[in-house]
């Protein structure tokens, strides 16, 4: 099954000459018509406009006739871009390319497939998404984790080779964790951010979720750059990241910050990360310990920062220009405030709210200047434990996937799974999240993911040591 | 209005255009105080001479040359409204 393959084993097929573009997409599209009914992973999927393009693609591109999925807010022209809310469900196409989009169609790639995600991005368990429930493939009756939930499941369950998805409080790395494959968020201004609906500007990051490391690496490979378009795009080159895969890891420090490894971690991911220190040990690695002493201030911070800035983003909402428009109101207020509650699910309204709250006069000295200044501690623990090692170490999130609806009316206690992947975006740092075990829950395996971190622009590190212990195993 | 963090809920979601109903106004007023509850974390630490971080990578005022370039057609522009009239969106009555 073609759907089940590797870019990097397609394209040997494709230059080979013993596969072609069109079959890889009748492939995908048969294992989405298959099996996407039970697992949720796409809202919708164009398969003539992919076979189209399949037969123009060019395969002398690095990934010339390779289908990639996208998570349901990147703009792709002509196509839906719901967000997994109703607010674009109705109607909205994308009137243009998303600039990482552009980079992919420039390398050969072919956008197919829209996925499934929690709304707006606010979510760790897709459960969040209006518009559909997604299955983690390992057990259907647990959840993906999220937001990209639906890009994770996509590519865990075969129902695609590659997909796209946006991090930005651990979006990628999380999910990626919960469904067994690999999710890499780029250092924050690497990949274009032109395109992707703004959930909070100074922490999204668009990245690559593959089957494998190198894929990864491929993929990351044609998604970085500059883009004039992103304000806070780095005018930096992207070495090729594929050239860091294969590397040993002899004399590499790897750090295990203390604070991740005290309490409130599944018996069964504590052990898997354990055995994954000692691989990577074993494979010429230095642990040390290492200290993030603000680490506690990490949730609070980012659920200050990230509601202010999507309470702000989420404003353009307002039933003119695009989505919803209310039919019931009688003057404009009424028409910004209906459509907005109309349009907008709980967990959007619950974040505007708080994002407004902590803006709002009298509170955002207390709130949001406090949390920016603790973004400063956190962002400088970063900087001085990078001083000691190359990479830090932990588990991508304390838990393995938990079952569908079980935490629906606990928001707090779904926030806390965040706890290690969400500093790694206030300080704009790259992480993988690589698979390295399974918990037996329910006579089910459920995949764990290893999170490894680097210093900023390092992804050429977290790829080298994320490929060296995926090849161990 | 909520005893810990005196949420006005209803001034909050008049700021944010979004209309809730009574039984949403008490859920999300509970909701948020537990946490701000659990956000107050950020008081046990002094933060006093510590300069705020924006953005985590250095990058400031971006400018671009003032220079005319393409851009949507009207119609390109239009597509997604849900309402238009006269090749423009149509609003509600601003103006008796």
């Amino acid at each position: 099954m073609l759907a089940a393959s590797s870019i990097t084993t397609l394209r040997k097929g494709i230059t080979a000459g013993e596969i072609t573009p069109r079959d890889i997409v009748l492939d995908v599209a048969r294992a989405i018509e298959a099996r996407n009914a039970e697992i949720g992973a796409y809202l919708s999927w164009d398969v003539d406009a992919a076979l189209a393009e399949a037969e123009r693609a060019d395969t002398s591109k690095p990934l010339g006739g390779i289908p990639i999925a996208v998570k349901d807010n990147m703009n792709v022209t002509g196509q839906p871009c719901t967000c997994g809310s109703r607010m674009l469900a109705e109607n909205y196409k994308a009137p243009y390319d998303a600039g990482a989009i552009r980079r992919l169609r420039a390398s050969g790639a072919i956008p197919f497939g829209r996925l499934n995600m929690d709304e707006f991005a606010m979510g760790s368990s897709s459960e969040n998404s209006a518009l559909g429930i997604t299955r983690n493939p390992r057990d259907l009756s647990r959840v993906p984790g999220g937001s990209s939930g639906g890009s994770a499941a996509a590519v865990a369950g075969d129902l695609a080779i590659a997909a796209l998805g946006s991090d930005t409080g651990g979006s990628i790395r999380q999910p990626a964790a919960l469904c067994g494959c690999v999710g890499i968020k780029p250092t924050y201004g690497r990949v274009s951010r032109y395109g992707l609906v703004a959930f909070a500007s100074s922490l999204d990051q668009i990245g690559p979720v593959t089957k494998t490391v190198e894929d990864a690496a491929l993929l990351l490979n044609h998604l970085c750059g500059y883009d004039a378009q992103d304000s806070t795009s780095l005018n930096v080159e992207a070495p090729d990241f594929t050239a860091a895969i294969g590397q040993d890891i002899k004399g590499l420090r790897i750090g295990l910050p203390k604070e991740y490894y005290i309490s409130g971690i599944h018996a069964g991911v504590s052990a898997s990360v354990q055995a994954a220190i000692r691989q990577l040990e074993s494979l010429g690695a230095i642990i040390e310990e290492i200290s993030l002493p603000h680490t506690e201030l990490g949730v609070a911070t980012y659920y200050v920062l990230a509601p202010a800035e999507a309470s702000a983003n989420l404003a353009r909402f307002d039933g003119v220009r695009y989505g919803h428009r209310s039919g019931s109101a009688g003057d404009l207020m009424e028409h910004y405030q209906f459509s907005r509650a109309e349009g907008f699910g709980p967990e959007v309204k619950r974040r505007i709210l708080l994002g407004t709250y902590v803006l709002s006069s009298g509170y955002y000295d207390a709130y949001y200047i406090r949390a920016q200044k603790a973004r400063t501690l956190i962002r400088n623990d970063f900087t001085e434990a990078f001083k000691k090692v190359d990479v830090i170490l932990s588990p991508t999130s304390p838990m393995p996937a938990h079952k569908l609806g079980e935490l629906k009316d606990n928001p707090l206690a779904a926030y806390l799974e965040d706890v290690f992947t969400i500093p790694v975006n206030l300080a704009g740092l790259p992480g993988i999240s690589v698979p390295c075990g399974n918990v037996d829950m329910e006579g089910k395996s459920l995949p764990v993911g290893l999170q490894i971190v680097g210093k900023a622009l390092d992804e050429a590190t977290v790829l080298r040591v994320a490929h060296a212990f995926e090849q161990s195993r | 209005m909520s005893e810990a963090h005196q949420i006005d809920i209803h001034h909050v979601a008049k700021l944010a255009r979004l209309a809730l109903t009574e039984d949403e106004a008490r859920r999300y007023e509970t909701q948020l105080d537990g946490i701000l509850s659990y956000i107050d974390t950020l008081t046990r630490y002094n933060l006093d001479g510590v300069e705020p971080t924006a953005h985590a990578m250095p990058v400031y005022d971006v400018l671009r040359s003032d220079e005319v370039r393409p851009g949507f057609s009207q119609d390109q522009a239009l597509a997604n409204a849900p309402k238009c009239l006269a090749d423009q969106f149509q609003i509600l009555k601003v103006i008796e």
